[in-house]
């Protein structure tokens, strides 16, 4: 599934990242627990989110997650953008929640984050 | 004697700056084109031990080595100490604040995401620190 598709299914504004509206996203895995994120997510995977800090773009760069959706209309601050912008990820913002935001990309095909193999 | 060596300074409860070693270690890595998969399971391991120490230690180091096909990541901190390897090693066991919590830690999968991300991990840990040498074979 496109980026632009997730951005229109979810009525998300795009943020940062109007190059990569064309990136084509594997799998999504749903969680405000960084700690999981770290245990569970695969390439190519998109995030979702309720968490706006520093240290949500710095676990999907670890992660090689290259877009990020902030659910319950959570707005990341201009610090937080521009370190999203400085290592070339997408940010999306909308204001479904986490629940209704998963639960929409899961009944259009969008598979779910297993477990990475070690 | 290593062939490379970094060593960051890693400061406690600071959750603006924690994962900034991480990230250099990364970008390093990736530089020297090794394979994709095995950066990431570095970075991973890396930026967990990483948050550890800014959320459970009093401040410390992390010393990035790389020495012929091997890569050591050497976390080093100034206490006060794992009081139980064995639980902390049990995922889902925390022992987390809640300003950790509040940014998304504290789920209790930090040491054994280390563990399985790694190809070795030595622990030894006192009141007076904890050391986490965790070591990648490059294939």
């Amino acid at each position: 599934m496109k980026v632009s598709e997730i951005r229109d299914i979810l009525d998300a504004k795009l943020l940062c990242g109007q190059d990569k509206l064309d990136l084509d996203i594997l799998s999504a895995c749903g969680s405000d627990l960084m700690s999981d994120l770290l245990a569970f997510v695969k390439d190519s995977c998109v995030l979702l989110t309720g968490q706006t800090n520093f240290q949500v773009i710095k676990t999907a760069e670890m992660l090689d997650v290259e877009c990020i959706i902030f659910v319950r209309g959570k707005i990341p601050t201009k610090e937080v953008c521009d370190l999203a912008k400085e290592v070339g990820m997408t940010l999306l913002q909308t204001d479904k929640t986490l629940y209704a935001a998963c639960g929409l990309l899961y009944v259009e095909g969008l598979e779910p984050c297993e477990r990475g193999d070690f | 004697m290593a062939d490379f060596v970094e060593v960051y300074d890693v400061t406690s409860e600071d959750f603006v700056t924690a994962g900034d070693a991480s990230r250099n270690i990364k970008r390093i890595l990736k530089k020297i084109g090794l394979d994709a998969k095995l950066i990431r399971r570095i970075a991973i391991a890396s930026y967990e031990s990483e948050i550890n120490m800014a959320i459970h230690s009093y401040g410390g180091t992390i010393t990035f080595e790389i020495e012929g096909d091997t890569i050591i990541v050497i976390c080093k901190d100034t206490g006060p100490g794992i009081k139980d390897i064995e639980k902390a090693m049990t995922e889902g066991y925390s022992t987390a604040s809640d300003s950790a919590r509040a940014i998304g830690f504290g789920a209790g999968m930090g040491l054994p995401n280390i563990r399985n991300n790694s190809d070795k991990l030595d622990i030894t840990s006192s009141k007076a620190g904890t050391t986490l040498i965790v070591t990648f074979n490059i294939d």
